[in-house]
């Protein structure tokens, strides 16, 4: 609370919109949640929150967004990488392309994606033909949670890949490290925080994700029924609880991703000053 | 297949010492490969549903494509969605220039915490921040008695449309402008200050110059959210035609009667601004690249 670093003016004003704002548009709703969430009691919870049908969706959130960060990670390593280390044409126009799953509304791409994967779309009849349904199964599920994933790792990536020091490299190089043997470990090592952030936010986006996946899920009770969507069907019967019940689980799980992330990020600073 | 290539460029550089032609051919072929394997994924996962789009949209011709965009319904729900996204931008627009404000020129106690609460909606499901709301305002509220009596609809109508979208949308701005400022540092602002200029006049003329395109693109990734948001809308909405559709929900309607001309004649106008965005960011970006190396002669 240092009274010095006031000589600035608009202190209580912007302390004043801030938490104004926090308070009505997150907090207040946030809050109605928990009260609804804490009226409802454990075993009720329990039962709404672990029923079978919603823990097999749970399952597939969980399953296809974890394939599809990975997927992610290992393209978005390989982006950033030719993005930042390479020059060739059309590179700028490459590397603008990346963000286009941050400014597509998801309902766009979750039908443009459906069309390009049913067995008679321009992608879906080479997927139909080898005999993997590529719409309409926990495949499509992935695929299009991999769209939505893809900005997250080049762009977590990119900007510390960049400012790698060249020193490091030609040092390695000099003491007769080959490329490979640099890359592994040299680089690698200092892309792993970043490489890790962006694999948690493409991660948790995944297990959120609804408009893009909605469409190409085709939505069959034990078999492609994702999380969010069960929200959705509780509250078209109006089971409210069921509803809380699994949002609760669901941002538990994100939040769970999130902090285990962070919690690594900081241990690797304590423990090993990188 | 990877790590075959790996392995070629391991060899590649163990007989560099040698000046042959074969390394530099080898380290040639991996460049070129990943740049292939980049390209392809962008293509297969990109621009090839964003072809589709058009080719959907087209495929009944152009007459029906216009009949599309012109009927009533599709018209309505372009409104709701500008309405929607000029709100939620404006008012995140205020409260990220005050917290972003708030978080870089002062310091107090809590502010990491303000900072995570800042950043939550990011970690919630936008189909959970549409639930929040139902729980706010819907028939489960100790506010939906008061609600009822005034006939004041929240949900399942346009302000709970408004209030879904500026929840989702409210980090954008904060989180482009905080790392803008806190490279800028406070000493300009505090030697404006000692000179007597008032807050205003310090943001106007000091602070909002220097922070210029970093506001531009987080208004900008608002927008892009704000237009297409689906999930938390979704919820909120009620999904009445001509009332409570946006433009995502019309999509989602026309689609799922199996209209997929039209669907896709819709998604075409925020394919369109979709791709206006990118270009724009991109513009924003190469400026402020630019105005960090003209930053460095003296003026």
């Amino acid at each position: 609370m240092g009274s010095a670093s006031k000589v600035i003016p608009g202190y209580r004003f912007t302390q004043g919109v801030t938490f104004f704002y926090i308070s009505l548009i997150l907090l207040l709703p946030l809050a109605a949640f928990v009260l609804f969430a804490t009226g409802m009691g454990w075993e009720k919870f329990i039962g709404k929150a672990f029923e079978y049908r919603i823990l097999h969706g749970y399952l597939v959130s969980f399953a296809c967004a974890l394939a599809a960060a990975i997927i992610n990670g290992i393209f978005g390593l390989i982006l950033a990488w030719v993005l930042v280390r390479y020059e060739f044409p059309g590179k700028r126009i490459m590397d603008g392309l990346i963000d286009l799953p941050f400014a597509l509304p998801t309902a766009v791409a979750g039908i443009a994606l459906t069309t390009l994967y049913v067995e008679t779309g321009w992608l879906g009849q080479f997927f139909y033909a080898i005999g993997l349904p590529s719409a309409f199964s926990v495949l499509g599920i992935t695929i299009a949670l991999i769209f939505v994933g893809i900005p997250f790792v080049t762009r977590s990536v990119q900007p510390v890949l960049k400012d790698l020091e060249p020193e490091i490299e030609e040092a390695a190089a000099l003491l007769g490290a080959g490329k490979w043997l640099t890359f592994r470990k040299v680089i690698f090592p200092e892309l792993t925080a970043p490489l890790l952030t962006g694999f948690a936010l493409a991660f948790a986006r995944g297990i959120g994700e609804y408009g893009s996946v909605v469409f190409i899920a085709g939505n069959t009770p034990f078999e492609t029924e994702i999380a969010p969507l069960l929200i959705m069907t509780e509250l078209e019967q109006f089971d409210y609880q069921a509803a809380a019940a699994i949002a609760i689980v669901m941002m538990a799980i994100s939040f769970l991703i999130l902090l285990s992330i962070n919690g690594y990020q900081r241990y690797r600073i304590r423990e090993q000053g990188v | 297949m990877a790590t075959s290539i790996m392995q070629n460029r391991m060899f590649s550089s163990d007989s560099r010492a040698k000046p042959e032609l074969a390394p530099v051919s080898a380290e040639t072929l991996v460049k070129w490969l990943l740049i292939f394997l980049s390209a392809a994924f962008l293509v297969v996962m990109l621009i090839l549903p964003l072809i589709l789009v058009g080719a959907e949209a087209l495929s009944k011709g152009w007459e029906a494509y216009v009949a599309a965009l012109a009927e009533p319904f599709a018209q309505k729900a372009l409104l709701l969605t500008v309405e929607a996204t000029v709100i939620a931008v404006l008012l995140n627009t205020v409260f990220g220039v005050a917290s972003a404000w708030l978080l870089t020129k002062f310091d107090f106690r809590g502010k990491a915490v303000l900072g995570s609460l800042i950043d939550l909606p990011f970690a919630i499901s936008p189909v959970v921040a549409g639930l929040f709301f139902i729980m706010l305002f819907g028939r489960m509220s100790p506010f939906y008695p008061t609600l009822q009596a005034y006939h004041a609809a929240v949900v399942f109508a346009v302000p709970g449309i408004i209030l879904a979208t500026v929840f989702v949308t409210f980090p954008f701005i904060t989180r482009e402008l905080v790392p803008v400022m806190e490279a800028q540092g406070r000493s300009e602002e505090e030697a404006a200050a000692t000179m007597g200029a008032g807050g205003w006049t310090i943001f106007r003329y000091v602070t909002l110059p220097n922070i210029k395109w970093g506001l531009i693109y987080g208004i900008i990734l608002c927008t892009a959210r704000a237009m297409g948001e689906f999930g938390a809308v979704s919820v909120v909405s009620g999904h009445i035609r001509g009332k409570t559709n946006t433009l995502p929900l019309h999509i989602e309607i026309l689609y799922n009667e199996y209209n997929f001309t039209a669907a896709f004649a819709v998604a075409s106008i925020l394919v369109f601004i979709a791709i206006l965005i990118l270009v724009l960011r991109n513009m924003v970006e190469w400026r402020t690249q630019n105005r960090r190396i003209q930053r460095q002669r003296p003026h």
